[in-house]
């Protein structure tokens, strides 16, 4: 299974996130991670969607999404020549014996402490996934409080873009 | 000129073509019927007995003309009582408006006296549908409902339009009809490389679907059969595209099928899939299918090919241009030794089959189409009597044969028979069963009203034959709720609707009564006694593929 991440440029409309999101739902296209936000254009939102899966539900996942009338570009993106980024907020146990280790593992993978009590530290996180997960791991036996992801974004290396028309 | 959003409606159903619809009044359409009411020269509306008669009645339209279909309910019930016939048109890519009313746009998202959210609802079983909030946006959005649903492969569209943008005014001008969407048209390449594997093959087999009707492609189909010498099966949405008695043509193959068919496409070492999806009903056991041939699949829905099925060779493209540039560049060729292989099983079907002299489904069928015009519009329901029709009936033009395929929907067949009829103004014939006539059968007010000309046969054998015959081979004779055995009185029935109606027990009294039926111009009931051991042949076991077919009861028990 491997994994794949899709840029979809769909109209900037009310209810488009969920006639992509049921559409996953009713053919059974299971989903790592789904973003969604505003673009350059009023006209278009962009989703990106990471998700795992064989030729066959790749290509399916693509050609029925192509079908959806708000869905007016879609391309799957090259791992190797996109810049993929997730943000991570997490909130660890703060106590005086663990303080230093954590602080330690912050500076390391170039976190941030965005929030400091004395019994909670909640730090700040940009990378790929897999940096992401590698810091849970670390924070893990600390004690994780609470946390939660953005889900990734990403966007192709060099002047390509989704809308070919822009440039 | 400033009009009403109601008015805008009127206006832009008539400037799309538009001249009749189906539909059911309430609360929030109140203003659109006010303006039906003085449009009423202009747009026929059809008034059904219940909303799902109503979107049947679209489908039922549609599917006899390639025109789009339109139905027009109110919000909440209104607007959910229609969700079963655009699931019905979606599942069958037949091109229909939904035009729901809603609450204000100010008592949306408040639970209000019949709202529903009719977008979120129908979302899995539309092509698209919209909700208009400001009437501004209203006649375009229309216009796109009707261009989205017939472009490419057909499909229902719904809008959904809260009360006030019916109210509010705002400035309107008629615009020419936008064309659909254009086409995909398959690439000389592909055609190229699918000539060749045709060239090369010695059993070829075209399998055709319900994409050859609405892609209108039937000539094409046939002349590209007669060049190549191959033999034509289709699936049940197929069937009428090709004349039944053309030599090529096979029937129906599939679950159901006829043996010839199915068997023939199984040897084949080539299939030309032709507008088709591969439906499970159609294949059978998908690991099995067809191991001995290479698929060259033609289908105008890029996501049909690969998904049910992989094709060997995928042509995306119009399936009447893409048949008729393959046929140029196909070479003619005979293949004699498949043509016989073809006869020699068409033989073992033919002598499968038991002549008999009582009322049986097979004779009832015979006694419809010997009597029934080729233009006739043959409607079904869903289960036995369905099978027994598609199997039997000599369809000879596209666009008579109308059934439920895809979902499956018993109830189906007194709206769209009621639509088919008022479309084409064809006598129109319903066959259906006692368990699928009593789902909808309100709408023989709808019959009568309207004074169609309708013959409903029901091969009534007091069960729900189609699952009793699965719990006779695989449940051990386990007749959980399939046994109905009501007390209806159909005669009284029809009576009581204000149509006529018989009973008939015998092959002559039917024939007598049809005849009779059909010569008539109004609706008439035929209530025929059918033994309820007559089984749906030939059909594979769950799971099986055609090797297991049964094609004899004995060998099932």
């Amino acid at each position: 299974m491997e994994r794949f991440i899709i840029a979809i440029l769909v109209s900037n409309l009310a209810g488009v996130l969920t006639r992509v999101s049921s559409m996953f739902t009713r053919r059974g296209f299971n989903i790592d991670s789904l973003t969604v936000g505003e673009t350059e254009s009023q006209e278009f939102s962009r989703i990106t969607i990471a998700f795992r899966g064989d030729t066959y539900i790749k290509e399916q996942l693509i050609k029925q999404l192509a079908k959806l009338h708000d869905v007016k570009e879609i391309e799957i993106l090259d791992k190797h020549e996109t810049v993929i980024r997730e943000l991570l907020l997490i909130k660890v146990k703060n106590t005086s014996e663990t303080r230093q280790d954590i602080l330690a593992a912050v500076d390391i993978f170039r976190s941030k402490i965005v929030d400091y009590s004395t019994d909670a530290l909640c730090c700040e996180l940009t990378g790929e996934s897999s940096k992401i997960e590698a810091f849970i791991e670390l924070l893990k036996p600390f004690g994780i409080l609470e946390m939660c992801r953005t889900g990734i974004v990403a966007l192709e290396r060099g002047s390509n873009c989704l809308k070919s028309e822009q440039l | 000129m400033n009009i009403s959003g109601a008015k805008i409606i009127m206006e832009t159903l008539i400037e799309q073509g538009c001249d009749t619809v189906f539909g059911y009044p309430g609360g929030q359409v109140i203003n659109i019927f006010d303006e039906l009411y003085q449009y009423s020269d202009r747009i026929n509306h059809i008034l059904t007995a219940h909303e799902q008669g109503a979107a049947h009645a679209a489908d039922g339209y549609a599917r006899a003309t390639g025109k789009v279909g339109v139905v027009i309910a109110t919000s909440g019930p209104g607007a959910t009582n229609l969700v079963t016939g655009i699931a019905t048109a979606y599942l069958d890519s037949v091109p229909m408006v939904a035009i729901t009313g809603n609450v204000p746009c100010s008592l949306l998202g408040r639970d209000s006296f019949q709202e529903v959210d009719i977008i979120g609802v129908t979302m899995p079983v539309t092509k698209h549908n919209f909700i208009v909030k400001d009437v501004e946006s209203l006649a375009d959005t229309l216009r796109l409902a009707f261009k989205i649903a017939k472009s490419g492969r057909p499909g229902p569209v719904l809008v959904d339009i809260p009360k006030d943008v019916q109210i509010n005014k705002c400035d309107f001008t008629n615009k020419p009809i936008e064309e659909p969407y254009p086409l995909l048209k398959a690439s000389d390449n592909k055609l190229m490389l699918a000539a060749e594997l045709i060239n090369s093959a010695k059993k070829p087999y075209i399998y055709c679907g319900g994409g050859t009707i609405s892609g209108d492609a039937s000539a094409e189909l046939i002349a590209l059969a007669e060049k190549i010498d191959s033999p034509i099966g289709c699936s049940m949405m197929g069937l009428s595209a090709v004349p039944d008695d053309h030599p090529k043509f096979l029937g129906m193959k599939g679950m159901h099928g006829h043996y010839a068919s199915s068997m023939s496409e199984n040897e084949a070492d080539l299939i030309i899939a032709a507008g088709v999806r591969f439906s499970d009903r159609a294949t059978g056991n998908k690991e099995k299918f067809a191991k001995n041939a290479k698929i060259i699949h033609i289908d105008i829905d890029k996501a049909e090919l690969n998904k049910n099925i992989p094709a060997y060779l995928g042509i995306v493209g119009d399936i009447k241009d893409s048949l008729a540039r393959l046929c140029d560049m196909v070479e003619q060729k005979k293949l004699p030794e498949w043509s016989e292989r073809i006869e020699e099983l068409k033989k073992i079907e033919n002598n499968a089959i038991k002549p008999s002299k009582a009322l049986t489904p097979y004779n009832i069928i015979d006694i419809i189409s010997s009597v029934a015009d080729d233009n006739a519009v043959v409607v079904t329901d869903v289960g036995q009597h369905q099978m027994w029709t598609a199997q039997r009936y000599p369809f000879k033009k596209p666009r008579t044969f109308l059934s439920s395929g895809g979902l499956g929907t018993m109830g189906f067949g007194m709206g769209a028979a009621i639509g088919a009829n008022i479309a084409t103004n064809e006598k129109t014939v319903l066959v259906t069963g006692d368990g699928s006539f009593g789902m909808n059968l309100n709408e023989l007010a709808t019959a009568v009203s309207f004074n169609i000309p309708m013959v409903i046969v029901i091969m009534n054998n007091g069960v729900l034959g189609m699952v009793r015959q699965w719990q006779t081979l695989f449940f051990n004779k386990h007749y959980s709720n399939t046994t109905l055995n009501r007390k209806t009185d159909f005669v009284k029935l029809a009576e009581a609707f204000g149509a006529s109606g018989c009973r008939c027990e015998s092959i002559e009294a039917f024939e007598e009564a049809f005849k009779a039926a059909y010569a008539s111009n109004s609706p008439v009931v035929i209530d025929c006694a059918v033994d309820c051991n007559e089984f749906v042949l030939p059909m594979p076991p769950p799971g099986g593929s055609i090797d297991d077919i049964i094609t004899e009861l004995k060998e099932a028990e």
